[in-house]
């Protein structure tokens, strides 16, 4: 599905990915971890097609089609989506407006009509229900007063809405306690089907205790410097991420 | 001949059309002494140093309306009123009152016609005590309106009441004449704990010249409750200079909104004066401009009495070639203490050519005082871009969608829903998206 090969992107001229190989097929969770400063993020970012970060060299291909230079909404539409780490915040739009929005945007892109308004209800009623979201949170501004936890549910919400093909979450760990991190740890496992694919990017093991990958990749200076199965990240929470710095340098 | 020296000898042929033994009169030609005396503002003043109104008097503008008057039909004009809900309405068509688009009332409260007031002895002591009290005697344009004043809207909520509906006053031009002055002069008065009220708007059908010099007195007396909204989305040859001068005594609140999407100039003095304690002062701007449009925003709040507080909040959005100003004093006097003033004026320019002027004026002589003021100067957040379009959102729309998040908390405070509504559908027409739903 997702085939990226000796990617090399820069921002301002300062390269931060240097050779990245990485394969995702539909049906599997794939686990990017390492270091802060290792590039994760911005990994997930020039996939999600983050025009300040260019591309120097290798490629992005989804489905074999070259990414190069398709823009990052169109990518949305092609079904690509990246929950973020720190969503943004849009007083005055709610998150029922924002969703209906961002749905019938890609509908129209693909050449469908709007969704009809009673399907829309349901299907916000079904998938809020799935990650336990209470009805007045919906009415609520996008992101505006939600504390780390709602903006991290309502990130994957967004994500059951759109049914993306490939779901990228980055650092979606962070600022949960466990409660949340379970619930939305939950709601990802039922969204995962055979004919989907997830990346999980994360500095800790303690997301994939909750979505197991099959595989796990580490990230150190740009570049992929280990892959392996599940077991990878229980190791490198054990002994943390020195030792594969040496190993990076002897490499 | 220029402007000044057309409007001088003009005065003479309005005299013979009004009653010059009227004590008002005696106003006008006070007010016509000033104005003779200082003429027009011009960009080496220090309050005009960004706002020209130099091309505006080289206009040969027609002074006065035609006595006859245009008509309107009103389904070509119901879009420019709110028309979702029943309002009381006080329309004038080039400068002359219509009774045709008109919904004036006396059941209680008075909602009618300045050319009433200044005339029929039943409202003479009532001008007497207000007419000209708060505007100023010194700034010569507000003396050139009230040198010629004779015509606007006039509004009494006597003590204790509040009009059963919302109260339009709206300006038509016609493009009846090549180019037109229009001088309304508006008093509004709202007694102890009355409330009211007022959306005001002027507009122009055609490309033809038009220069409003408008002046309104708002009085609001103790624990008066005052809305007050002013939408300028103007034609393109459309100016309007709009002195507003509002008295506010013990526990009165008064709001006032000001949308400007168009128009050629906008020049707004809109001035506070809190002459009791406990009074809330809010002034509230949306300003969102293209083309080659320019807006100038000076307001004053004046604390003179102790334990009053004062709200601002204007946002900006300059596209294209236009340009903006925002210039907003605060005076707080010695013996105003536990003020509480606060300024916020922030600005996003979409495009390398738009500017905008943003000055803070503070004049504090107590000591025991809150006052903040910001202003900022930005461009939209790529980041925040990248989230929405990351959501298959397109660049236009998403951009849209952030100037409106921008502009949003100025909007939480518009009481009529179905005028918030509107202004929802002017910010989405004025930003060029359809996003799907009603913002």
């Amino acid at each position: 599905m997702l085939k990226i090969e000796n990617l090399h992107a820069s921002v301002e001229d300062k390269e931060i990915l240097k050779g990245i190989n990485l394969e995702v097929n539909a049906g599997e969770v794939h686990a990017i971890m390492g270091p802060n400063g290792s590039g994760k993020s911005t990994l997930s970012a020039v996939i999600a097609g983050k025009e300040e970060f260019e591309v120097t060299e290798g490629s992005i291909k989804l489905d074999g089609e070259d990414l190069e230079d398709v823009s990052a909404e169109e990518r949305a539409h092609k079904g690509i989506f990246l929950s973020f780490q720190y969503p943004v915040e849009i007083p005055g739009v709610s998150v029922t407006n924002f969703i209906k929005t961002a749905i019938n945007e890609s509908r129209k892109a693909r050449g469908l009509e709007d969704m009809p308004a009673n399907k829309m209800l349901k299907l916000i009623r079904e998938k809020s229900e799935l990650l336990d979201i209470d009805r007045k949170f919906l009415s609520r501004s996008l992101n505006e007063g939600f504390s780390g936890g709602e903006k991290k549910r309502n990130e994957i919400f967004q994500m059951a809405m759109l049914e993306p093909k490939l779901a990228i979450l980055d650092e979606t760990d962070s600022g949960l306690d466990i409660d949340a991190l379970r619930i939305v740890a939950n709601g990802v496992n039922k969204l995962k089907s055979k004919d989907n694919a997830v990346i999980v990017i994360t500095h800790y093991q303690r997301l994939l205790e909750y979505i197991v990958p099959d595989f796990v990749h580490v990230l150190h200076n740009g570049k992929i410097v280990k892959s392996g199965g599940k077991e990878l990240a229980i190791e490198l929470e054990e002994k943390g991420y020195d030792w594969l710095k040496n190993e990076a340098v002897v490499e | 001949m220029d402007l000044k020296d057309k409007l001088i000898s003009s005065f003479m042929a309005f005299e013979n059309n009004v009653d010059i033994e009227h004590p008002v009169h005696d106003v006008r030609t006070e007010a016509m002494k000033n104005f003779e005396l200082k003429g027009f503002p011009s960009k080496k003043e220090e309050a005009w140093k960004y706002t020209s109104l130099k091309s505006l008097q080289k206009t040969d503008f027609s002074i006065f309306p035609k006595e006859e008057g245009n008509t309107l039909e009103y389904k070509d004009v119901k879009r420019y009123f709110l028309h979702e809900i029943d309002t009381y309405k006080i329309v004038f068509i080039d400068g002359i009152y219509s009774s045709y688009l008109s919904e004036t009332t006396h059941d209680g409260v008075d909602i009618c016609l300045m050319s009433s007031a200044l005339t029929k002895p039943m409202y003479k002591p009532v001008i007497d005590v207000y007419f000209n009290k708060v505007a100023s005697k010194d700034e010569s344009l507000t003396s050139l309106n009230t040198a010629f004043s004779r015509e606007g809207a006039y509004i009494y909520i006597p003590k204790n009441k509040m009009p059963k509906k919302p109260i339009e006053i709206i300006h038509f031009a016609t493009g009846n004449e090549a180019s037109l002055l229009l001088q309304p002069r508006n008093l509004i008065i709202a007694e102890e704990n009355a409330e009211l009220q007022v959306i005001e708007r002027h507009q122009s059908l055609t490309s033809n010249e038009v220069l409003t010099n408008s002046v309104t007195e708002i009085f609001a007396a103790d624990s008066a409750i005052v809305d007050y909204y002013k939408i300028q989305n103007d034609a393109e040859n459309a100016s309007l200079i709009d002195n507003t001068y509002i008295d506010q005594k013990n526990k009165s609140v008064v709001k006032v909104h000001t949308f400007s999407f168009g128009g050629k100039l906008t020049r707004n003095n809109l001035n506070f004066y809190q002459n009791g304690q406990y009074i809330d002062s809010t002034m509230k701007g949306v300003t969102i401009l293209g083309d080659k449009q320019h807006v100038d925003h000076h307001t004053l709040v004046h604390h003179i009495e102790p334990n009053c507080e004062s709200h601002q909040d204007y946002k900006g959005i300059y596209g294209e070639n236009s340009t903006g100003v925002f210039n907003g004093k605060i005076i707080v006097d010695k013996i105003a203490q536990k003020t509480n003033a606060f300024q916020q004026n922030n600005n996003i320019l979409i495009s390398d050519k738009a500017t905008i002027n943003t000055k803070p004026q503070l004049e504090i002589f107590a000591d025991d005082v809150k006052c903040s003021h910001g202003c900022t100067i930005g461009q939209l957040d790529e980041d925040a871009l990248f989230y929405l379009r990351s959501r298959g959102i397109p660049k236009k729309e998403a951009r849209a969608l952030l100037m409106y998040a921008f502009a949003n908390n100025v909007l939480e405070s518009v009481r009529i829903p179905e005028l918030k509504a509107r202004i929802n559908k002017l910010i989405a027409k004025k930003l060029g998206v359809n996003l799907g739903f009603d913002l």
